[in-house]
């Protein structure tokens, strides 16, 4: 049963499957969201939409957090060519982590939020109570501890190791992670800057750092899936990643239009954020390249399916719907709109969600002991699953375009005293939101199917 | 890709590019923190204003409004509702504001609801404060119209 090449990359197995786990509730609590977009009392008192919303995204954070870290671990030791430094490390940081991570959660549905701030002493060093980094401050020390003992492991293996350029890559995306969630913990009372230095955290996570992440993860799941060679896969991802930042950097700006700000945002963040899509686009050109050169045909259908759909779901929701609200003049009108949330949801999943999805469905089968590839019958459900949230996904980003666009007429463009209120607004939405949710149950049960297909085993092979 | 576009270029790029534009960057940070100023009011930061935004995170509004387009899209816009809800007076917008907040949960069947969060008078007070001073902000002419 050795299917691993170093036997310290099973602790990513544990990584991966909470990470799965927390999916599941992430997608719940989006449902309970969604319902209560259009029966506005459900759940009334019991889950508010905040808290409904904090737990929603700070699992999908938390997960794609314990994602990147099992990939990580899966990876960075097969490219460095040795055992990771410490695997004891990476199973306590993984309980750290996850403990760390439930009670925060916990904390969010069994007391009021102003008790959550009061108990762990918010007041001290105030930092919740900002979209995304709703995390108690302890909480936030917890995950930078998490980070700096993760890295730690990260630069021992790759130090007595190869250094390959997916292993620099992957680290300098995790080391900038760590960098720039430290902005996490400056929260001046003046809110201009603020909300400045806020977006210091959410856009150089996913418009830069994160990138590197995702694009040392394709690259590694290319070169196994189709045998190409190494130094062709690692230019591209220079390439990548090059554009990627020179992009996204400046392309900051896109979130300043509306700050107390100079007014050479509106073309530097223009201009910039424009480029944005072409390191996806890109990608994608390269994903299916490889693949049509591939050099062996590798029985792990279903991960080249995720490696090629993450590419083109990423430039959908990242490129595409990005740029649609990105330059200043439309991003006047569309800011903070239903636009915005279709954008957020097709980008986190096609760039973010799917990649991770990828490594477990390459490293699954290994970490398993079950062989290169799960039997053809997981696959097909796997792949079903695939096929379930990804198009949920695209009817649900469909959908809150629809919304979005409908808002902007009604609520934005007409002056003011001719605009409709924001609630009346919201009222003649109803039907894009009901579509919605429809689209989220789909999406669920894709989910449910992918999952199913971790626990089909083929009775001929084990008989 | 051509092959005398080497590997060792594209690593080149990318880390000369990265600097570079992080420099810049970085540059346009510190000129952006100097202007502030000029937009965004500090002076008006009173006591009241600072207990107001602790009070804005503690409750986390952020959870289902948004604030100068930023937050959730469950609720309105929460910059200008000094202008939008005051009548035009510091008296109008605080006795709003003392009505709205106590009237919560408003039990309107199958209507969005906003929790009651049990704030005291001078707690509204400060709320209101903050709310008044986030509608005193220069952020270039955002939102279009009254509505937000
Ligand atoms: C995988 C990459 C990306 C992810 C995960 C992502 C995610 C998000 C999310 C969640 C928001 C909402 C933030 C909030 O709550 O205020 C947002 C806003 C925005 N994104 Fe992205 N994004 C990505 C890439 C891009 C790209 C490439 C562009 C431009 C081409 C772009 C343009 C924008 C703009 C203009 C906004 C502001 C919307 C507004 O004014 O309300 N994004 N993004
Ligand atoms: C069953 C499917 C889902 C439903 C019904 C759902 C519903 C929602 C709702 C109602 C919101 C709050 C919007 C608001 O603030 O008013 C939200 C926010 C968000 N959701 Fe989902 N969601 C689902 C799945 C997902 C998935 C799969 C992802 C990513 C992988 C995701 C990522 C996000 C993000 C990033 C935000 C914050 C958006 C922003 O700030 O612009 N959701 N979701
Ligand atoms: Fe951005």
């Amino acid at each position: 049963m050795d299917t691993l090449k170093y036997q310290s990359q099973a602790v990513a197995k544990p990584y991966f499957i909470f990470a799965m786990i927390l999916f599941v509730g992430q997608i719940l609590f989006g449902l309970i969201m969604g319902l209560q977009y259009v029966v506005g009392d459900f759940l009334g008192g019991i889950i508010p939409f905040n808290v409904a919303r904090m737990v929603h995204t700070n699992l999908l954070i938390v997960w794609l957090l314990f994602g990147f870290m099992g990939a990580a671990y899966y990876l960075v030791p097969e490219e460095a060519e040795t055992e990771l430094y410490s695997p004891q490390l990476a199973i306590i940081l993984f309980w750290i982590f996850a403990a760390a991570g439930v009670l925060t959660i916990l904390g969010y549905l069994l007391v009021p939020y102003s008790t959550l701030a009061d108990i762990t002493l918010n007041h001290l060093w105030p930092t919740m109570g900002r979209e995304f980094l709703e995390q108690p401050t302890i909480t936030k020390i917890g995950i930078v501890v998490v980070c700096l003992g993760f890295l730690f492991n990260l630069g021992m293996t790759i130090l007595k190791g190869r250094k390959t350029a997916i292993n620099m890559v992957m680290m300098t995306g995790l080391i900038g992670l760590a960098v720039f969630f430290l902005f996490a913990f400056y929260n001046p009372t003046n809110l201009a800057l603020d909300k400045y230095f806020w977006w210091f955290v959410v856009h150089l996570w996913v418009e830069g750092v994160w990138e590197l992440i995702m694009g040392a993860i394709l690259a590694y799941v290319l070169i196994k899936v189709t045998g190409v060679d190494r130094e062709v896969i690692e230019k591209w991802l220079y390439v990548i990643i090059a554009m990627a930042l020179i992009s996204g950097i400046l392309g900051t700006g896109h979130h300043f239009y509306w700050l107390m700000t100079p007014e050479y945002w509106q073309w530097v963040g223009s201009i910039f954020s424009a480029l944005e899509p072409l390191p996806f686009f890109a990608m994608v050109l390269y994903a299916f390249n490889m693949v049509n050169r591939r050099r062996r045909e590798h029985p792990n259908k279903a991960a080249t399916l995720w490696a090629l759909g993450t590419a083109v779901m990423a430039f959908l929701g990242a490129g595409v719907w990005g740029f649609l609200h990105t330059l200043s003049f439309v991003n006047y009108y569309t800011h903070g709109s239903q636009i915005t949330a279709a954008h957020g949801h097709m980008a986190f999943y096609g760039a973010y969600a799917m990649i991770v999805m990828t490594i477990i469905s390459y490293a699954m089968p290994k970490l398993r002991g079950i062989g290169e590839a799960n039997c053809n019958k997981a696959q097909v459900i796997e792949m079903w699953g695939f096929w379930l949230m990804t198009v949920a996904m695209v009817f649900i980003t469909l959908f809150l375009t629809g919304a979005g666009i409908l808002q902007v007429w009604l609520q934005r463009l007409p002056e003011s005293g001719e605009a409709l209120s924001f609630m009346a607004t919201q009222d003649k939405l109803e039907i894009f939101y009901w579509l919605r949710e429809i689209a989220g149950v789909i999406f669920l049960l894709g989910l449910i199917s992918y999952l199913t297909s971790f626990f089909i085993t083929d009775k001929k092979a084990q008989a | 890709m051509s092959e005398s576009f080497t590997k060792g270029m594209a690593r080149n790029i990318y880390y000369g590019g990265s600097v570079f534009f992080f420099l810049i960057f970085l540059a346009l940070t510190f000129h952006t923190v100097k202007e502030m100023p000029k937009r965004d009011n500090r002076h008006n930061i009173t006591e009241a204003v600072e207990r107001g935004k602790h009070l804005w995170e503690k409750n986390n509004c952020i959870g289902c409004h948004s604030l100068i387009g930023e937050g959730a899209y469950f609720a309105p816009e929460l910059m200008n509702v000094y202008d939008r809800r005051g009548g035009g007076s510091e008296e109008g917008f605080k006795a709003f504001m003392n009505g709205w907040m106590n009237a919560q949960p408003l039990n309107i069947p199958g209507r969005r609801q906003m929790p009651n969060f049990h704030l005291n008078d001078q707690e509204i007070d400060d709320l209101a404060e903050f709310l008044k001073w986030t509608s005193e902000l220069d952020a270039n002419g955002w939102p279009p119209n009254i509505e937000g």
